[in-house]
């Protein structure tokens, strides 16, 4: 069985920058177009996508030796659905209002891919702890991501940050628009694309030199 | 014959639970049709913005008809706030009557007509209560609509992103989960519909919603997959390839949720259902016509590949933005 060299650090890290589900794996979009519309929306789904990640991977990682490889995928649904059910319902109960500006999210972490390929390609594989730090790093890397756009599209649009008014007035109040969420997305994209383009250029004009 | 008789009661009991739905069923079929509440009254419509017509199976009394306090109207929520009656016309064969209201009628709202003592040929009918609702079939294609255009799942709530990003690059790719998704989604949506209503409700296990409810669409899947397999060989090795993405959309979990939510029947469902998935078929076919013209456009390197796809996106988002807060019918 493959076991993971990385120390915990290492896979936290992972997790974080190297393999950020928003920028890099461009995996669970749906959150981060549709309520990434300011900070607050993003630390809280972030919180529920790192309950569910952590406890379905350490799960899975439990019970590995107990799944037949066919029905794998069924078992690691039906593992997230279970932990979604409970953050659902907890959520429901002591933060009513911040679950109604989520609104379907929370329920549809369900559906989130990030959170099934991790138990597919880590939590299946390695041990209880490894497992858990993939998945503090992938649920971590997921709120670093939806905290990121949140931070910018409230600052362009609303001028507020954590709804402290910062700037005190809206730069660009397009921003605000539910259809922005695209082109925050995309244009992030894009500066990413760029700064690894010209990081790349920068090492091979080193090693020629 | 003590063993016989508790054997034929336990069938009973199932064969009567079998029997409620299916007049559940004939219920519903019913209430689609025009159907009133009172025996000497055949129709009870909205005309116009501040009118009902209502027909008579006979003709009615002309004094009767023109004391205006035997008339009220009222919003069904809210039977304390009486519309205001302007006047009543009666048609010269007596048979339809029209009640002209000062204010005009919302008819998204279903109304209370009450007609107190018809009178007709000199012989008291008694009270009639008559509910006037819009066009069923309006509402429901409103539903459709709604779906698929106005709150398309893709443009105007963000769900299934992954899918339509993945599959948009093609317009023959775009086609095929298009179509495989619409079928699925119908399917899945049905299925989750009647499990909602008819074991999840009556046990109280709501909170059970979103386990049964994937465990249901990838049921559906797997049952598409099959059928298909064995029914129509060609149709498979052309959509077989999608079967496997529509798990991941978001879209297909969403719709269940939304049905359970707003209690829909089961012809709002399958409306609701169609329209999500003609919906994203819309968006995938409009974004896949872009994308292969992308292809060939002079882009900025680093916009290459998803940037300038979710840019893209972004526009087709502000587009739809236009449709909103249109409502037909």
């Amino acid at each position: 069985m493959p076991v993971t060299t990385k120390t915990n650090k290492q896979l936290f890290v992972n997790g974080l920058l190297n393999e950020n589900p928003i920028f890099r794996l461009a995996l669970s979009m749906c959150p981060a177009v549709g309520i990434s519309t300011t900070v607050m929306n993003g630390i809280l789904l972030g919180i529920a996508v790192l309950f569910v990640q952590v406890f379905s991977s350490c799960t899975i990682s439990l019970i590995k030796n107990h799944i037949h490889p066919r029905i794998r995928i069924p078992t690691y649904t039906l593992t997230i659905a279970t932990w979604v059910t409970v953050i659902d319902l907890v959520l429901a109960a002591y933060m009513p209002v911040a679950y109604k500006a989520m609104g379907i999210f929370v329920r549809l972490i369900v559906a989130f891919a990030i959170i099934t390929m991790r138990l597919e390609v880590f939590a299946c594989k390695n041990d209880f702890a490894p497992s858990f730090w993939d998945g503090m790093g992938m649920g971590f890397g997921f709120m670093f991501g939806m905290v990121v756009l949140g931070a910018i599209r409230e600052i362009l649009g609303m001028g507020t940050l954590l709804g402290y008014d910062i700037l005190g007035f809206r730069p660009l109040l397009f921003f605000v628009l539910p259809a922005a969420g695209f082109f925050t997305v995309g244009f992030m994209m894009a500066i990413f694309n760029y700064a690894e383009t010209l990081y790349s250029r920068r090492r091979k004009e080193e090693k020629v030199v | 014959m003590i063993k016989m008789f508790d054997h034929k009661t336990h069938t009973s009991a199932l064969l009567n639970h079998y029997l409620r739905i299916v007049t559940f069923f004939i219920c519903l079929l019913l209430f689609c049709g025009c159907r009133t509440e009172h025996r000497f009254v055949k129709k009870a419509v909205f005309k116009d913005t501040h009118e009902i017509m209502i027909t008579f199976a006979g003709p009615v009394d002309e004094a009767w008809a023109a004391n205006m306090g035997n008339f009220s109207v009222y919003e069904k929520p809210d039977p304390d706030i009486l519309s205001d009656i302007r006047s009543v016309v009666l048609s010269p064969d007596k048979m339809t009557l029209t009640l002209h209201t000062e204010e005009p009628i919302s008819q998204d709202v279903s109304h209370k007509v009450v007609l107190k003592e018809i009178i007709a040929d000199g012989v008291s009918q008694g009270t009639a209560y008559l509910t006037v609702n819009k066009l069923y079939i309006g509402y429901l294609f409103s539903i459709l609509m709604g779906a698929m255009i106005i709150q398309n799942f893709v443009f105007s709530k963000y769900l299934g992103l992954c899918v339509f990003f993945g599959t948009s690059r093609k317009k023959s790719t775009a086609v095929g989960m298009g179509v495989t998704f619409t079928i699925v989604i119908v399917a899945a949506s049905l299925m989750s519909w009647f499990f909602y209503q008819f074991v999840l409700k009556p046990f109280r296990l709501d909170y059970l919603q979103i386990v049964v409810f994937i465990g249901l669409v990838s049921l559906t899947v797997q049952g598409v997959d099959t059928i298909l397999r064995k029914v129509n060989p060609a149709l498979f090795s052309a959509f077989g390839v999608y079967l496997v993405l529509v798990i991941a959309n978001c879209i297909v979990i969403a719709v269940p949720l939304i049905l359970a939510d707003n209690e829909y029947n089961v012809w709002e469902s399958l409306m609701l259902a169609l329209g999500a998935g003609l919906g994203f078929l819309i968006a995938l076919f409009l974004m896949s016509s872009v994308r292969e013209r992308l292809e060939f456009a002079d882009i900025p390197e680093s916009y290459r590949g998803l940037p300038i796809a979710f840019i893209v996106a972004g526009l087709f988002a502000l587009a739809f933005m236009g449709f909103s807060g249109m409502s037909l019918f």
